[in-house]
């Protein structure tokens, strides 16, 4: 479409606002952190590395972190067996229910976490009397981790043609030892983005860690947040903050170079 | 052994999808349904009246309490509207942003654009919050810029949960919308204004209908996601929103909060059943 230079002199403007919109916010936050001040005023009256070196040395910041981690790498480890598997029947078989599957996957995360983590939450303390833990966090994560991986394998192997299975079972190899050596090499760039976008949606995940952490767990995002009511605490949490924009960042920023001629890293899109 | 495995599987297609589904399916059938079906049934529980204890038998009180009280119904209600001023807003927002990186950009800044609008989508949830709290307070960022022109900032309220939600939800709805008009044949564009429609007439009647589905798929995520959010609302406002109540009860009084917690679940469920027909889930 031929648009007129004026249009996209427009274009261009609110191109530039809606980013400006996105990325100012963000960007506040990382001033915080240099703060010399106890408080948010703005502007900050000065700036020092200084909290960088107190967050390290926080105990409770560094269990939350680890806590985290824990989570996170537990979580999509079970979503990475799952969703590949899921991703596997679904662009490999013709059987009946074949879309609902996709469906189901997208489900924890098209309804409100909330739900989600009162469902789960219920289940746990009145129907299985299972103490809330690290065990019961990471349970919660798989389960809304799941869609990640499989768009992305999906993807992958929709693209894939069949026919190398074929010609692998032609010359003689089993379905396993085609999977190792034809589909697994093939899919290998889609289970890395699908691993690094959800440990990315699991590390900085509130609602549903909320109602599935037992009292004593705090992962990161939760550590944040009991810590905004206690002033003393703010220079910390903004470095925290930036820490925990930064661990989300860098494996969206991977998963997209791994992935993009096929367009699948947002979970709003899958491989349609 | 594995040759004695894969003999097995050798012929059988429907032991093979049953092998690859029967963990995926297992664990979002029974742990997830599942559980959406135990909050349905424990939203029929009572509290002991001596006790405070949860107890499991049957009663429509909690239903009763959310219908008569008007509290709850106008919370319910301000819940709807605002989620659906947020997809509203990110729609507007995410129109030409997602058409210049589908149609104006050149393949490199295209690629910059959507690196742009990914990375802060995975970012930090509470984080983004949390910036906005910071600049929207008395003597937070946006007073200060607006201090010169003598205005004041909306402060913390219903404008902020507003304003809260439609940005951290906005990627959600630009990366569909993207996608949608990545798919739109460019000769289709050059075919309207052949036939001499200004560009405002081929947006409306070529492109629109065209990416529509690919709207209602972002729409899902940035009306379901406002609706059961709590943390935005309690962090830039006093109002109460739907997730506020069950998040407030979960504890003391779990039967209320299940049964509070089925309202944006009978919402969303009327809503993707809507989104489905107009052949959305090919786009989310």
């Amino acid at each position: 479409m031929l648009l007129s230079r004026r249009s996209k002199v427009l274009m261009r403007i609110g191109v530039g606002l809606t980013l400006a919109f996105i990325y100012i916010p963000l960007s506040i936050i990382f001033v915080y952190a240099f703060s010399t001040s106890r408080t948010l005023t703005w502007p900050p009256p000065g700036l020092t590395t200084e909290w960088f070196g107190k967050a390290l040395d926080n105990p409770g910041a560094r269990d939350a972190f680890l806590t985290s981690l824990q989570a996170g790498v537990a979580a999509t480890a079970i979503a990475l067996l799952l969703g590949t598997l899921a991703a596997m029947a679904v662009s490999r078989y013709r059987f009946f229910g074949r879309e609902t599957i996709s469906f189901l996957v997208i489900l924890p995360i098209a309804l409100p976490g909330i739900v989600t983590g009162v469902a789960l939450n219920t289940t746990f303390t009145q129907v299985l009397g299972v103490e809330l833990s690290l065990f019961t966090i990471v349970v919660g994560h798989a389960t809304f981790c799941i869609v990640v991986v499989f768009n992305n394998v999906a993807a992958r192997l929709r693209r894939l043609s069949t026919s190398f299975e074929e010609a692998s079972a032609d010359l003689g190899a089993g379905p396993l030892q085609t999977f190792r050596m034809v589909t697994l090499p093939n899919m290998r760039g889609a289970l890395v983005a699908g691993a690094l976008l959800a440990f990315g949606l699991s590390f900085d995940e509130i609602i549903v860690t909320t109602f599935t952490a037992g009292a004593g767990d705090q992962t990161l995002p939760i550590w944040i947040f009991t810590n905004f009511s206690r002033p003393n605490q703010l220079p910390i949490v903004n470095v925290v903050a930036v820490i925990v924009i930064l661990l989300s960042v860098v494996p969206v920023y991977l998963a997209y170079r791994l992935t993009r001629d096929e367009g699948t890293v947002g979970p709003a899109t899958t491989a349609a | 052994m594995g040759r004695r495995l894969a003999d097995l599987f050798h012929g059988r297609p429907r032991l093979q999808v049953g092998s690859l589904l029967a963990g995926p399916v297992g664990w979002l059938v029974i742990g997830y349904l599942g559980s959406l079906a135990v909050l349905l049934v424990a939203s029929f529980w009572t509290l002991g009246e001596l006790s405070g204890e949860v107890q499991q038998d049957f009663t429509l009180d909690n239903y009763e309490q959310i219908i008569t009280e008007p509290v709850y119904r106008s919370i319910a209600g301000r819940t709807v509207l605002i989620a659906a001023l947020v997809t509203l807003t990110d729609i507007l927002l995410a129109l030409p942003l997602a058409f210049y990186m589908a149609k104006v950009a050149t393949p490199r800044v295209r690629g910059m654009l959507v690196v742009a609008v990914l990375m802060p989508l995975w970012s930090a949830y509470l984080v983004k919050v949390y910036a906005w709290r910071a600049i929207l307070s008395q003597d937070g960022a946006l007073n200060w810029v607006l201090q010169p022109f003598g205005v004041e900032g909306p402060g913390y309220g219903n404008v902020a949960v507003w304003i809260v939600m439609s940005y951290i939800w906005l990627p959600y709805m630009v990366i569909p919308i993207y996608a949608g008009l990545d798919r739109l044949p460019n000769s289709l564009l050059s075919a309207s204004e052949d036939l001499g429609a200004r560009p405002g007439h081929t947006f409306r009647r070529v492109i629109l209908p065209l990416i529509f589905p690919a709207i209602v798929a972002g729409s899902i995520f940035t009306f379901s996601l406002t609706l059961g959010d709590y943390i935005a609302p309690q962090l830039v406002s006093s109002t109460q929103f739907i997730g506020s109540v069950v998040y407030a009860n979960i504890t003391n009084n779990l039967p209320l909060a299940a049964a509070f917690a089925t309202v944006p679940i009978m919402i969303m469920v009327v809503y993707l059943l809507i989104a489905r027909r107009l052949g959305a889930f090919e786009h989310v």
